[in-house]
C-alpha cells in the first residue's frame, strides 16, 4: 500500500531523511517512532503531497506520488500534527468542504458526513464552529475529515499529542475502530503506549535513518521479557532478564533502589540508538 | 481544473459569516473620503466637467476593487501560517490552477461587494451614473490583476511582516496616485510617464470613462487584460513553489 525507497530529504544544509525505505500492506496499523526532530513529520508531508521530497521514490497505492501526483493524493487522508481546521466554519461545514476538495457529489457527501458524525459521536456538535470545540474533538473532527473521501490510507501525525490520559485512549480506540474498516494506517508519535497499544508494525526512526522495523513483540524481545531500573549514586541504569525467575535473582547493591518491570519499546529504542524517545539522554534524572 | 468550486465555496463560506462586518468596514473609508473631499469641496470644485464627488465614486470603486482584491492576500497568509488551512488544499487532489482559480474568484467577489458598497454610498450623495457593462467590465479586470497579484504575494511573503509592508509600499501608493483623487494629466509629465505603467491608472480611467457615458479607450482595457494574465501566471508559479 505504502512504499518509499531511499527516500532523502535536504532543507537547505539540514539532512532530514537520509534514505528511508520501507513497505506498509494494506491492512496494517504501522507506527513511525522517534524523537522530536528525527523525520517524521517531514516523511509524512513528502508522502501527502505537502513537502518536495530531494531524492528517491514512493509509491501509495500502486501511484508514484511524483508521476501521478493527483491520483496518489486521492488515495490518502491526512491529520496534520497542529490543529488544522477552519475555525470560523462548523464542524459540518469543515468536513463539506473538504468531500468538496476531493470532487465528491453533494448526496454522497451528505451521507458520508452524517454517517462519520456518528461514529465520532459528535451528530450533536455538527452546527458548533471549531473554534468552540475542546482539544480532544478537535482531533476528532480532524479524523473524521480526512475519512470524508473514503481513503485507502490515513496518516495520522502524533494524533494524541498534548491530550489527556482520558481522551487518548478514546482517539486510540478510534483509530482502532478504522483500521478494522480495513484502512491501512500510518501512524507517527513519540509516545511509546501508542505505539505499543496499537502497532502492528513499529519502525525506529533517529535522526532521519530507519534503525529497526518489526512487531513491537519482536522489537522487545531482543532485550529479554524483564527489566529492573536501577539506581545508585544518582545514576539510573537499566538490567535485563529472560524471565522473571531470572529478574528474581538479582541482588541490589547497598544503597540501591530498583523497580522490576516488563520491557517496553522505549528499552528497545534506547539499545539501538543510546537516546529514549521522549529526547532524554540515558542515564539523565528525569525532571521533576 | 476540478476542484476550484471546492476552494472558492470555503471563501463564500466564510465570506458570508463576516458579511455584516466587512459590509461596515467597507464602508468608512469610501464615506470619510467622500466627506472630507466630495462633499466639503464638491460644490465649488469641477473636475474634467463634473463634479468633484461625481469625479470621486468611479475613483474610488477602482480604488476600492483594487484594494479588496488585494485584500485576500493577508487571509490567505493567516490561514497558511497561523491556521495551516492551507495543507488542506495542497493534500487535496486539486490542481495549482484550481487552487488559483478558486482563491481570485474570491478575491473578485470581495471587489465587486465594495463596489457595490460605493455605488449604493453614491446615490446617498446624489450622484447618478452610468453603471454600463463597460464599466463592470473594467472593475472585473481590475479585480482579477490585484486578486491574482494577492495569490502570488501571499506564496512568496514568509510572514505576516512582509505582507504588510508589500501593502505600505505598493498599494497604497498606487490608490493615492492612481488616478483616483485628482486626474493624473495634473501632474508633472515624468510622474504621468511612470503612472501610465500602473494598472490602476487605466483601471481608474477606463471605470471613470464608462460610469460618464463617454467611450473608454480600447488600449487600457487590452493592458489590463494582460496584466491580468501575467499577474495570474506568477501567481501559479508562486503555488507551486511554496511547498518546501
Ligand atoms: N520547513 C522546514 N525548514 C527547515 N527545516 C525543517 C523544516 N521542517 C523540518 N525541518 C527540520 O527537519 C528535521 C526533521 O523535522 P520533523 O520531520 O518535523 O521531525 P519530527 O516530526 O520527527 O519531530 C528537524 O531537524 C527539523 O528542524
Ligand atoms: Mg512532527
Amino acid at each position: 500500500m505504502i512504499k518509499i525507497r531511499n527516500l532523502t530529504k535536504y532543507y537547505k544544509n539540514i539532512h532530514a531523511l537520509k534514505g528511508i525505505c520501507l513497505h506498509v500492506p494494506e491492512g496494517e496499523l504501522f507506527a513511525y517512532l522517534g524523537p522530536n526532530g528525527a523525520g517524521k513529520t517531514t516523511t509524512i508531508r513528502i508522502l501527502t503531497g505537502l513537502t518536495q521530497l530531494s531524492s528517491g521514490d514512493a509509491w501509495l497505492n500502486g501511484f508514484h506520488i511524483h508521476q501521478h501526483t493527483l491520483d496518489a493524493k486521492r488515495q490518502c487522508g491526512l491529520v496534520p500534527q497542529s490543529v488544522n481546521l477552519d475555525q470560523e466554519l462548523t464542524v459540518y461545514e469543515n468536513l463539506d468542504v473538504h468531500g468538496r476538495l476531493f470532487h465528491m457529489p453533494s448526496e454522497k457527501r451528505k451521507e458520508k458526513i452524517h454517517e462519520l458524525l456518528t461514529y465520532i459521536d459528535m451528530e450533536d456538535r455538527k452546527d458548533t464552529p471549531a473554534r468552540q470545540l475542546s482539544g480532544g474533538m478537535k482531533r476528532r473532527v480532524m479524523i473524521a475529515r480526512s475519512l470524508v473521501h473514503s481513503p485507502k490510507v490515513l496518516f495520522l501525525d502524533e494524533p494524541t499529542v498534548g491530550l489527556d490520559a482520558g481522551i487518548r485512549r478514546r482517539i486510540w480506540a478510534l483509530i482502532k475502530k478504522i483500521q478494522q474498516n480495513g484502512t491501512t494506517i500510518f501512524l507517527t508519535t513519540h509516545y511509546i503506549e501508542e505505539a505499543e497499544f496499537l502497532a502492528d508494525r513499529v519502525a525506529f526512526l533517529d535522526e532521519g535513518k530507519i534503525v529497526a522495523n518489526d512487531t513491537p513483540q519482536k522489537l522487545m524481545a531482543r532485550l529479554g521479557e524483564w527489566a529492573i531500573d536501577r539506581i545508585a549514586d544518582n545514576e539510573m541504569n537499566t538490567v535485563y532478564f529472560e524471565t522473571r525467575e531470572a529478574a528474581g535473582t538479582y541482588s541490589p547493591e547497598q544503597h540501591e533502589s530498583f523497580t522490576l518491570r516488563r520491557v517496553n519499546l522505549e528499552d528497545a529504542f534506547l539499545s539501538l540508538t543510546g537516546k529514549k524517545v521522549s529526547g532524554k539522554a540515558p542515564g539523565q534524572k528525569e525532571k521533576s | 481544473m476540478k476542484g476550484w468550486s471546492a476552494v472558492y465555496y470555503r471563501e463564500l463560506l466564510i465570506l458570508r459569516r463576516r458579511l455584516s462586518r466587512m459590509l461596515a468596514s467597507m464602508s468608512v473609508s469610501p464615506l470619510l473620503y467622500l466627506i472630507a473631499f466630495g462633499y466639503a469641496m464638491g460644490g465649488h470644485v469641477r473636475v474634467e466637467g463634473y463634479s468633484y464627488t461625481e469625479f470621486l465614486i468611479p475613483g474610488l470603486v477602482a480604488m476600492s476593487s483594487m484594494t479588496q482584491a488585494f485584500g485576500i492576500a493577508s487571509e490567505i497568509n493567516i490561514s497558511r501560517f497561523y491556521w495551516h488551512i492551507f495543507e488542506e488544499f495542497q493534500a487535496a487532489p486539486i490542481s495549482n490552477r484550481a487552487y488559483v482559480c478558486g482563491e481570485v474568484l474570491a478575491g473578485m467577489t470581495r471587489a465587486l461587494i465594495a463596489v457595490a458598497v460605493i455605488l449604493t454610498l453614491g446615490l446617498f450623495f446624489g450622484v447618478f451614473l452610468s453603471y454600463t457593462p463597460l464599466f463592470w467590465l473594467a472593475v472585473l479586470l481590475n479585480s482579477f490583476i490585484f486578486a491574482s497579484l494577492a495569490v502570488a504575494v501571499a506564496m512568496l511573503v514568509k510572514s505576516h511582516a512582509d505582507q504588510a509592508m508589500v501593502s505600505n509600499f505598493i498599494i497604497t501608493p498606487m490608490a493615492f496616485l492612481g488616478g483616483t483623487f485628482f486626474p493624473v494629466e495634473r501632474l508633472p509629465e515624468w510622474a504621468q510617464g511612470i503612472l501610465f505603467l500602473l494598472p490602476l491608472t487605466h483601471a481608474a480611467k477606463s471605470v471613470r470613462a464608462a460610469a460618464f457615458g463617454q467611450t473608454p479607450s480600447l488600449f487600457s482595457y487590452l493592458l489590463l487584460f494582460l496584466a491580468g494574465c501575467i499577474c495570474f501566471t506568477i501567481a501559479l508559479r508562486c503555488v507551486n513553489r511554496a511547498r518546501d
